[in-house]
């Protein structure tokens, strides 16, 4: 075929953020145990309700099993074999920029997330995470007039323990499952969100993970409480350089809204996928959950995920308050090689609570794409209601798609709607397209994003431009 | 007047053309010469191989030429690539123009305008020059602005979507038009609509093809020339008055004259 020729004709940008930056870290030695849980909480000066917390977390994990029900393969995990510190060697205390090691902020600089005064993005204050530790967070004391706080999880540790001391693990329990489990005994930084009652946070907040090493894994953690009537928008964004070992990111995110509040937590991940062969690139093991306690409360989960070799994530609402809401938009991308088994849990107990779950599936090459999903209304759920819809779009014939609605309703006074499609770009529509001028790949990528764009509305302005970008980006050279 | 007309360069040049797809033979050295301001309308039977000419001519990929070849203003494109053709200034209206869900038709139009222009070395439109221009060309095919904000050709009737193509021509302003069936589906007042869109866009340095079934849109746009297709092949070429000896005579009489042949 003509367009075959194309294909191979056109330059495949190579993942750019494979970049390793030359730093010297410190690292502990590999594998887990209780004394390594002990040499990270000592490292991070914690509290010992923390340690206790950590060591219960890693006495569960110890007793659990690794999943195995998600549609996916891959290599067994040593656990032993990985490193659960790793830290760029700074001075001991900063106490401001002018401090950070400038190969540190010089990479931040060419992930487009630039930290210092002069240059930093002007509206959105960034939290950046290099491997275990936060490196910097901007606009903190603008946020801080708002009473808003926003700082690295260790550092909320230590100046508000309190708030750390009563919400964390109170929405995904250490033993929710073994991955959380994990990241809870060894979580070593994330962020850490507090907006105060009444206050709508007056700009974006966003965090940026960065895993630097090949050979340490990276378990962050994420806590956002938005009290009554607060409201703000989080954005995540996470990469990492090209290794041809696979690197473990565990993540917990633990989301509380009370009355009223309301919160929209946006993610793009582009973790480094592997290469064309499947060799390399992130484990992606992530549990993200947000409790609407309120009423009326919302909490609102958008994601797009492009990276990862391995992507096992489902970012889950638990509708507590009356007529809370939660929703759910996603458009995960594989491809070569890449497996992905994501989707979202809506946990319906409140009366009147109402969930929309919107996934878009593209999968090209020879990758996986799986949609998870489970809707539950619970005995006093009365009036509640629920709407899903998840489309897949297969590229190429080699790509493989599958959908698992999981419904379960004890109420019979709610409602449940689910619509599901499959599609494939056709070789009608892609001759269309460039029968009117439109480059082959720009029209493949003209057709993908028309297709997530119910998904894309939903995403924060310039992450949706980028999301955009991100997706044509990846399917270069994915259809034949 | 045809005298004169053939003092320019052609426009296309199509040279004992013989094509395949999935090894089935399906034209069988057809020759068509298109001169600047010359308009010819093909007939023939389904399946005669009228559609898949035009198909040929825009570069599907599902066609190989295993003869002869294709030239566009002296060029032999038989390589170019579709995008390529459409940039140069190659428009094929479809006989069934293609849904595309979720792209607003108006970014459509945009970016494949733009194409072009980038082609003729001319500034590419941003969003609000591009609205102006796209305004003035919704006049000519009478559509509603309302349009353009929905997905291309999603649930448009029959008519819209042929009106939609000719819009298309419009904004790309190619060098020549090869018209599928456009006026197939069109009740009387969408025909006259289309068919003065065609007159309107077209001059005296472009090059039109009509493949049609019917004489009502011959009746309309005036042919310089009629040729009738048959099993690949182009069978029999006159002017305009083939098309009424044809509809009068019907495609039984076409059968006569292969058998001729």
């Amino acid at each position: 075929m003509v367009n075959e020729n194309l294909v191979k004709d056109v330059v495949k940008e190579p993942y750019k953020y494979g970049f390793v930056t030359d730093i010297e870290t410190e690292k502990i030695e590999k594998g887990l145990n209780e004394d390594i849980i002990k040499l990270i909480s000592q490292k991070k000066e914690e509290p010992k309700f923390l340690l206790d917390f950590r060591l219960k977390a890693f006495k569960k994990w110890q007793k659990m099993k690794e999943p195995n029900w998600a549609a996916l393969g891959y290599k067994k995990i040593d656990y032993q074999d990985i490193i659960y510190y790793s830290a760029p060697k700074q001075k001991e205390k900063i106490s401001s920029l002018d401090e950070v090691d400038p190969k540190l902020l010089e990479t931040f600089d060419k992930l487009g997330i630039p930290l210092t005064e002069q240059k930093k993005l002007t509206n959105v204050a960034v939290d950046a995470v290099f491997d275990s530790v936060s490196i910097a967070t901007t606009f903190r004391e603008e946020l801080a007039e708002h009473g808003v706080i926003f700082c690295s999880i260790s550092e909320a540790v230590k100046n508000h323990a309190d708030l750390i001391e009563k919400y964390l693990g109170t929405v995904v329990p250490a033993s929710d499952n073994y991955f959380a489990a994990l990241n809870s005994a060894v979580f070593s930084d994330g962020s850490f969100v507090y907006i105060p009652k009444g206050v709508t946070c007056p700009m974006d907040l966003s965090s940026y993970f960065r895993i630097n090493s090949g050979d340490s894994g990276q378990f962050e953690r994420t806590l956002i409480i938005a009290e009554e009537s607060s409201s703000v928008s989080y954005l995540e964004g996470c990469t990492a350089p090209m290794f041809d070992t696979n690197t473990l990111h565990a993540a917990v995110v633990e989301l509380i809204a009370l009355d009223n509040a309301s919160i929209k937590y946006s993610t793009v991940q582009n973790w480094y996928a592997g290469d064309e062969e499947g060799i390399g690139g992130i484990f992606n093991f992530v549990t993200k959950r947000g409790k609407c306690l309120g009423k009326r409360s919302k909490i609102s989960w958008s994601q797009v995920e492009t990276g990862s070799a391995i992507t096992w994530k489902y970012p889950s609402c638990l509708l507590l308050g009356e007529e809370s809401v939660g929703e759910f938009y996603s458009v995960a991308l594989t491809n070569n090689l890449q497996q992905a088994d994501t989707g979202t849990k809506m946990i319906h107990i409140g009366p009147k609570t109402k969930s929309t779950i919107v996934s878009k599936g593209i999968s090209a090459g020879k990758s996986k794409n799986s949609y998870r999903g489970l809707v539950k209304m619970g005995t006093k759920a009365t009036g509640s209601r629920n709407y899903s819809q998840c489309d897949s779009m297969l590229i190429g014939d080699q790509a493989s798609a599958n959908t698992f609605p999981y419904i379960k309703s004890q109420q019979p006074n709610s409602e449940i709607e689910h619509e599901a499609s499959t599609c494939r770009i056709s070789e009608d529509q892609l001759f269309y397209l460039q029968s009117r001028g439109i480059e082959f790949e720009e029209a493949v990528s003209m057709m993908v994003s028309g297709f997530c764009r119910d998904v894309f509305n939903q995403l924060p302005m310039e992450f949706a431009a980028e999301a955009d970008k991100l997706l044509a980006l990846k399917l270069e050279g994915s259809v034949g | 007047m045809q005298s004169k007309m053939k003092e320019s360069d052609p426009i296309l040049e199509v040279e004992n053309l013989s094509a395949s797809t999935d090894n089935l033979p399906i034209l069988k050295g057809v020759s068509l010469t298109v001169y600047p301001g010359e308009i010819h309308a093909i007939m023939g039977r389904n399946g005669c191989g009228k559609s898949t000419l035009s198909k040929i001519i825009a570069g599907h990929p599902s066609y190989n030429i295993t003869n002869g070849d294709i030239k566009f203003l002296g060029e032999n494109i038989n390589s170019l690539e579709p995008e390529e053709r459409s940039q140069s200034g190659i428009f094929l209206g479809f006989q069934y123009p293609i849904e595309i869900p979720g792209v607003s038709n108006l970014e459509f139009l945009r970016v494949s305008t733009n194409a072009r222009r980038k082609f003729l070395n001319k500034e590419e439109l941003d969003t609000f020059d591009f609205e102006e221009l796209v305004k003035e060309k919704l006049e000519i095919v009478k559509m509603d602005h309302a349009f353009l904000s929905r997905s291309v050709n999603q649930g448009f009737s029959g008519g819209e979507k042929k009106r939609n193509e000719i819009l298309q021509m419009a904004l790309l302003e190619p060098k020549i038009a090869i018209l599928d069936e456009t006026d197939s589906g069109l009740d009387i007042d969408a025909l006259r609509i289309v068919a003065s869109g065609i007159k309107k866009i077209s001059n005296a340095q472009t090059g039109i093809i009509l493949i049609t079934h019917y004489q009502r849109l011959l009746d309309e746009i005036k042919p310089n020339y009629v040729h009738v297709m048959s099993d690949g092949q182009i069978i029999k070429t006159g002017e305009s008055d083939l098309a009424l000896e044809l509809e009068e005579k019907g495609y039984e009489w076409t059968d006569n004259l292969i058998k001729e042949i």
